[in-house]
Order: C-alpha cells, then structure tokens, then sequence
C-alpha cells in the first residue's frame, strides 16, 4: 500500500501541490431485513478504491477512482491537480491555511468481542426471524420488521506532511418495529429506537445485548395501542425528552449548528449556515447552567468514535458548552485555520469518493443528577416523548419540530394516558435555557446514528449522541390541527 | 465510459457465472463531478469514477443479493458466489414469482456529448458567471456545478438486456446579504441549456428583494408555491402513496381509493419516462419499459406504480417502476409531470388577497406519512402578498400540512414547468401552485 500511496504523493508534490492527502479505502457491508416472517433483503456488499486531495496556489482540488493501482493512482493524483488549478481561477484573496497537525504514524483498531462477519448467516436471520415472529403474535399488527447492519471500513491515510495512519473501524446496529393500522391511523412502535435501531463500534455482542426478541411483545402491544389512544393535546407543557429522542434533539439543534464549516458558510447553499456566529465564541448563553456538552471522539464502542480523523488529527474529547456558555466549534484544520482555531479531529469523509467535511463525533449532553423517576415526580402537568418519528429544523438550527412515535401524560408527578401522533416545537436556544433536569449517569447512553447527512454530493455520516432523559420546561406540544 | 460492449460483456459473465435458477444483474458506472462555492469562491471541487455491480441469484424462491465496485474478473466471480451462497442460506419468500422477462425496449437518447466534455475550467467560469452575478449587487454566493455521466445497464436469465448512457448537469445557488438570502437553480441532461449568468440574476434578484423582511403570525394563509416549493407537495404525495408495495402494506393513502376522487378536479399527474422534456430514460431498474402511466386524473386515483415483484403478487404486469438498482425498496415514481395550467406568477400574485409566497422549501419531513402530514420550513425568499401585490418579505414560516388537503385546495397552476429533483429519487416537472389554504403553525428569527 505504502507504494501506491507514496506515488500519489510524490506526483502530487511533483505538480506543484503545496499539500496532498490520500486515502485507501476497503469496505464491507452485510445487511438483513425480515419483513412479517419473509427475509425481504439479504446482501452483501464490497468497495475499494483511493481518493486525493491536493491544495495548488491555495486552492482545492480532489480526485477518486474504484480501480486501485500503481497506474491509476497517478491518472487520479493528476485530475485532483488539474481541478485544484481549475479551482484557483476563481478564489480569494486569503488561500486555505491549514491549522497545523503533528505528522503521525498509527494503527487504530475498534475494539471488539466477537467478530460479527465470523457469526453464522443463519444465526443473525434466526435472531431477527425470532423477534418478527414475536410481534405478530400480537393481534393487530400489519407489519413487523427487523434488520441488522455490519460495516467494516480498512482506511490508509498518508499526507505529504508525513503521515501514514491505518484505521480499522467496525460497526453494528440492528432494530425491530411493529405497525399497526386501522382506517387512516397507521402507528408504528420502534425498538430501541427507529430508523434501524441503535449502531455502534463494536462486536456482535452489541447486537445479542439488544435483546430484541425480549422487546418485541411491548413493541407490537404499544404500536396497537396507539391506534386508539387520544392525539397528544396542544399546548404549553413540560416536556420530558427520553434519551433516543433526546439524541435527536442534541444532534439536530447542537451538533449542527456547532460545525464551524456551516457557520463560515460553506454548506450555505444546500445544508444551510448557522445562527452560532463567530462572535458569539465563547460569550453566548446557549442554554441553562444545567447543560454541558462535549464532543468525544474517544468513548468506547460509540458510533462517532475512531482513531483519527481526515485531516490526521487524532480523535479527541472537547467542551462545547460549558454551565450553558458556548466555548467551542467543531473545527477541521481548514476551518480552524480560518478563524486562528486548532484542529479539534473532525474531517471527516464518507468514504473513498468523497472529500473530509467538518461532522459531529459524539456530541454528548453529559449526565446530570436526576433520576427519570424524580423527574416524573417533580412534574406536574408534562408529556413524556419517546423515539422519534420526524423531524425538521430551519437552515440556520433555531426554529425546530419533532414527532415522536409514542407519548405519556404526566400528571401531578405520576404517568397518565398514552398519545398518538405527538409533536413539539421550539426556538434553540430558548429550548435548552429551558432545560431545568437532566438524569443521572445511571440513565445515560450513547446513541448511534447513521444516517447524517450533508455535503455536495451529499455524504452519510456515522455519529454518536450522549444523552439521558431530560426535562424542559413550558414547551409548545401537539403542533398544528390535522 | 466503460462503454456498451464492455457493460454488457460484463453482464453476460455474470449470468454464465451465476448457479441460480434465475439471475438478475444491474451495472452502473458514474464519471461525476462537482465543483462547489461559498462567499463567491471555489471551496470544494471533486470528481469521481466509480462502478457498481449487483448481483442477484435466485435458488428456487431463495433470494441472495450481492454487489462490488471492482469489474475484475475476480471480483465478478467472488460477487457471484456470495450472492449465490446468502441465496442458499436464505428463507423462501413465498411472494417471490419471477424476474420479467425481457420487452421491446424505446429508444431515447440520453447522452449529451457536451454535459459528458464539461471540464473543470468550464465549471469554473460557470460559477463564475453566477458569482459575478453576486458580486455586482454586493453579495455572496454559495452553490454548486455539476455534471455527470452514467451507464446503466441492466440483464437477467430471462433474456433481458438493457444499456443507456445518460448524462447530467445541474447548478444551484443561494445568494446572501447580511439578513436576507435568494435561491435559484436548474436541472438538465444538456449542459448548454443551462443559463449561468440568468441563474445568478434570479438568485440576486430575490436576495434584494429580502434584505428588510417583517415578521407575519403563523396561521391559515393563501400560498404561492414557485415550482421548488410546489415539488415538496408532489413529491411526497408520489413517494407515501404511488407505491404499489405501499398500497399492498397499507401504508399510502391510496390503499382502497384507486377510481376514486383523491384531489381537486384540476389536477392530473402521470409519470412518463420517455418524455424528453423530463430527464428521460428508457428503462427501469429491471430492464422493463417505460412508459406513460397516468396516476391522477382530474383528481381522480388512477393507477399506483408496480415493478414486478409487486406486480405479480396481483397477476399484473410491471409499470417500469423498479428501483435502480434497489433490491427490496419498492417501486417508485422517478419521472413525474404535474398537469400545467394557464396561470403566469404574476396572475396568481394579482388574484391574492392576503398569502405568502413561498421559493421553496427546507428539511420538509413526513409527521404523518398515511395522511401525508409533512413539516418544514421556507427558506431564501419568503414574501407577504396583500391586494395583489408583493408587499414585503417575511421572516421564515414552519408549515405543518396535509399534501392530500392541500391538493384538494389549488385555485390556479401555473403554465411553465420547472424540473424538480426528488430527494435522489428522480424527479419531476413541476409548475407553481396557488393554494386557498395552507397551515404555517410557527415562524423562526430570520
């Protein structure tokens, strides 16, 4: 590998290229989805290939190719020069400085127990059939359905700054979920979460920890019930956010507002901007002094975890706000270096064919010392949300909506009714000034989600949200009349 | 380009490879390029060659799927056997029937030599012709150029054979001053066509006109959606409800309805492939034709689209609606057409009381996908109209509506089409709408 990436390299210097960055990328992907007793997809997937990445008069350029080889490396390390010249007749005055990084040679490598590609085919189909099987024995349900994903990505990283890193990341997630439906309802209940389940950088045990068939009975029950529980009532409430849905909220109306490429700009005409400004850097109340938030790259198993980033720059734990003050960005060393900043480990790219941009690693509101029981308690007139259902939020991460799949009354400290179809609405950083009770580290976990998008051509990433069941008080529920 | 003989040289070794009892294979091969700018500079600037080839072996009513970026005789080989052996180790799926076997296939060209030669100075001075734009109103732009080439070929062991080249290129941009923001953007498979310069124009034009905007309380108002905005209605409409597995599963709106009236007497939809004033394509993702279907016709619930898993779990014949290359997503309609009507913009701002008009939409999402109850929000030009007039821009408004109500309440369609991208799922042309009544239910700070 190590001729293939240096001729990159090398050819790239050749042709005048201030900086160049390759990357080698394998990867592997098995999926399964059971629908109501039938395996409806079973496959398997492989990709290779190289990207380069080369700065030329201060100006980018980037090429990718699925062929792998001495020949083609070249052709591509020459279109990536060629469109970096092509970008430099229309630049600005300043070129791309790069925030400075330490050249590093390193290994990476996710820890796990029990490789998930060595786990029998059968095995994983009879683990979702189990659970599908399981929610429709509940009378009422249209449809029942599970998957699991395995990934596995080998990446070389090598710069012309010296760097040569060699990562092997693997991830795993798997979800079941029951619909049920009668005239123009159609409910559908989600386990542990939706979209797929939870993911993470781990081993099959993460999957057989799921326990999906011991939660398919409560998932097809509730979906059923919602078919005749009450529409979640509209008005102010006291919202209590479980953790999944909590993950959403902290990824939609934090982690990306927090990228430093939206807030110069950069994602302006597709992902959008962002209303946390330069000058609110570390004087800006973001939220209550109950709400710490950080970005770790470094925790254990979580999705958004790894060894290094695109740039080179080692994955890593950061403050972004601190007692509710906004103190950090997500930063890549191009983004850094515009505003004087270091490189926090964030570049990221999605795969071989796609340049790094600036994403969330896991973006994490950190523990308080509640309870989600004293939280019930201590509420008089609330709503419990749980999983999520839809979401929405404007292009600069202020004005927001969610639906969750499920809703429960609080009242006067005790859990009432369930609801269907709930919703609620709110302002950033009015929401998180409201934030008043966040539970404990016993209620806490790392959501994995893998499904955030951005960029042009759009980019999937995989990131993680730290989160435990919170409350926020005086929220606008049950949004509009349909 | 791999070209035709060399794509489908790689089909038929994957059909003499594969053990299955029926076999099924797409190839795709992109050559894409983008090139990428904000605060009126190139920021990013990429370009891509990649392939994709899967593979799908049928033992019996056993379904394995395997699929590789690498046409290497190896590579072909090992895809085959995995599909293969997931197929052995598979579950029957007992609504499995038969891959279709092959049909006349039209003939539609869809390879523009100039979009496939766009090189990497032409996007440059393509973008900036609308930077310029920008900058001689004192702006910033930020938006992309692309262009791209694509074969798609598809074959089966039934005898189906299949190869297109198509190519693309697109441009979007939003222009901004210090509080306000304008959008325009165009689509085609022909990159003369597209007018930089006029895009920029259009994009400057609705900045200017935002830069003071007031705030309006959120509640039932008229709305002018432009095309990009009408788009979302459609698109969500085809994409819950025209699906024949939706149907089978009941979750679209049109389970039960098909032959009844669904929307307002003035609206008709059709998909239509080998219309080339859409982005045309002769075939779908199993190789079947396409083909003019309609779906509503003055409003009434005509047909869903099938392909053929779906169809032949009815007895019925595929629509050519199969995914591209998508196993187990469902048929889907890519080439849409919305029936135009005879209204200008400026009759449906004259014939407005009091509404909003509305350049499109952001972050739309399904609340409730049955009733099509979607959210979103306006974004890079939102305007009050009063009297017939534009009378100021507004703050952004979060709409939360049902399509299904709102296309029982359009007053007038406008006479120009606009082509509409549907979240990577094709798209469709699409005119403006005015809509007696749609629900804003919040507004944010800009």
């Amino acid at each position: 590998m190590r001729e293939i990436t240096t001729k990159a390299l090398e050819r790239a210097s050749a042709l005048g290229a201030s900086y160049a960055d390759i990357r080698v990328i394998d990867e592997r992907r098995e999926s399964i989805r059971v629908k109501n007793g039938n395996v409806d997809n079973l496959s398997s997937s492989m990709s290779r290939g190289l990207g380069v990445r080369a700065l030329y008069d201060g100006a980018w350029g980037f090429a990718s190719s699925s062929q792998v080889d001495n020949q083609e490396v070249m052709a591509v390390a020459e279109r990536a020069l060629a469109i970096a010249r092509a970008s430099a007749r229309v630049k600005r005055q300043r070129d791309v400085e790069l925030a400075p990084v330490q050249p590093v040679q390193a290994t990476w490598k996710t820890n796990l127990e029990v490789d998930p590609f060595d786990v029998k085919l059968e095995d994983r189909m009879e683990l979702l059939l189990d659970a599908d099987r399981l929610m429709r024995q509940q009378p009422g349900i249209r449809i029942a359905s599970a998957s699991m994903s395995l990934f596995r990505e080998n990446k070389v990283f090598a710069s012309t700054e010296g760097s040569y890193i060699q990562q092997e990341r693997t991830e795993v997630g798997a979800g079941i979920d029951a619909t049920a439906s009668s005239g123009l309802e159609f409910q559908r209940r989600s386990y542990p979460s939706s979209f797929g389940g939870d993911y993470a950088c781990a081993g099959y045990e993460f999957i057989t920890g799921l326990d999906l068939a011991g939660h398919a009975e409560a998932v097809a029950r509730e979906a059923v019930a919602l078919l005749s529980a009450e529409q979640c009532p509209s008005g102010t409430k006291d919202l209590v956010l479980e953790s999944s849905q909590l993950a959403l909220q902290i990824h939609e109306s934090c982690g990306h507002p927090i990228e430093l490429d939206r807030v110069l700009g950069q994602e302006a005409s597709f992902a959008g901007t962002s209303f946390l400004t330069p000058e609110k850097l570390g004087d800006f109340q973001y939220g209550s002094d109950v709400v710490n938030i950080t970005a770790d790259a470094t925790i254990p198993g979580a999705l958004g975890s790894f060894g290094y980033d695109d740039d080179g720059v080692p994955g890593q734990r950061v403050t972004i706000i601190d007692q509710g003050k906004f103190v950090n960005y997500l930063t890549s060393r191009e983004t850094g270096g515009e505003l004087g900043m270091a490189a926090n480990g964030t570049n990221r790219a999605d795969g071989f064919n796609r340049i790094p941009i600036v994403r969330m690693t896991n973006i994490n509101l950190e523990p308080g010392d509640w309870t989600l029981d004293d939280i019930i308690k201590d509420t008089k007139d609330g709503v419990l949300m749980k999983t999520n259902k839809s979401w929405s939020i404007d292009d600069k991460r202020l004005n927001f909506q969610f639906g969750t799949e499920a809703a429960y009354e609080i009242k006067d400290g005790s859990l009432g009714k369930l609801y269907k179809n709930p919703t609620y609405t709110g302002i950033t950083p009015e929401f998180w000034g409201s934030c008043d009770a966040v539970a404990g580290p016993a209620e806490w976990r790392v959501w994995g989600l893998p499904n955030c998008g951005k960029g042009e051509p759009s980019q999937t990433a995989h990131v993680g949200h730290g989160a435990a069941p919170t409350r926020f008080r005086n929220v606008k529920v049950g949004v509009g009349k349909w | 380009m791999v070209g035709k003989d060399r794509a489908m040289a790689v089909i038929e070794r994957v059909l003499e490879l594969s053990p299955g009892d029926q076999t099924e294979v797409s190839l795709h091969v992109t050559d894409n390029s983008l090139t990428r700018f904000s605060s009126n500079y190139i920021h990013q600037n990429v370009a891509e060659k990649d392939v994709q080839l899967s593979v799908k072996v049928i033992l019996g009513k056993k379904i394995g799927t395997a699929s590789t970026n690498s046409l290497d005789e190896d590579a072909i080989k090992s895809t085959v056997q995995a599909a293969a052996s997931i197929a052995r180790l598979q579950k029957e799926n007992q609504e499995f029937r038969s891959l279709p076997g092959p049909q006349p296939l039209p003939e539609v060209d869809c390879f523009v030599p100039a979009t496939a030669q766009f090189s990497p100075e032409d996007r440059a001075d393509a973008v900036a012709m609308i930077i310029n734009a920008a900058k001689a109103a004192g702006f910033q732009a930020a938006g992309a150029v692309s262009t791209g080439i694509r074969e798609i070929a598809v074959g089966n062991s039934l005898g189906v054979r299949a190869y297109n080249p198509v190519t693309s290129a697109a441009a979007n941009t939003v222009v901004m001053s210090g509080t306000s923001s304008g959008f325009a953007h165009g689509n085609t498979r022909d990159v003369a066509t597209l007018d930089f310069a006029a895009i920029g124009r259009r994009a400057v034009d609705k900045c200017a006109r935002s830069i003071k905007s007031e705030k309006v309380e959120p509640g039932e108002y008229e709305v002018i959606l432009e095309p990009a905005a009408a788009a979302n209605v459609l698109m969500y409409v085809a994409l819950l409800g025209f699906s024949a597995l939706a149907v089978q599963e009941g979750r679209s709106f049109l389970a039960g309805k098909l032959g009844e009236k669904v929307f307002g007497d003035n609206i008709t939809v059709w998909d239509d492939g080998l219309d080339p004033r859409g982005m045309p394509m002769p075939f779908d993702g199993e190789g079947q034709p396409k083909r003019k279907l309609m779906l509503v016709e003055n409003g009434v619930a005509k047909n869903v689209v099938y392909d053929s898993f779906t169809a032949k779990k009815e007895g019925k014949e595929s629509t050519g609606h199969a995914g591209p290359g998508r196993f187990g997503f469902g048929p889907i309609p890519t080439n849409l057409f919305f029936g135009a009507g005879d209204a200008t913009m400026e009759d449906m701002i004259r014939s407005t009381k009091k509404g909003i008009l509305v350049t499109r939409f952001h972050y739309t999402n399904p609340v409730h996908p049955l009733r099509v109850v979607v959210t979103g929000m306006t974004r890079d030009g939102t305007f009050l109209v009063e009297d017939g007039e534009i009378k100021c821009a507004v703050k952004n408004l979060r709409f939360t509506d049902s399509m299904i109500r709102t296309l029982n309440h359009v007053d007038m369609i406008g006479k120009d089409w606009g082509f509409e991208g549907a979240m990577g799922l094709g798209g469709g042309m699409i005119p403006a709408l005015k809509v007696s009544k749609f629900a804003f239910t919040g507004v944010t700070e800009f």
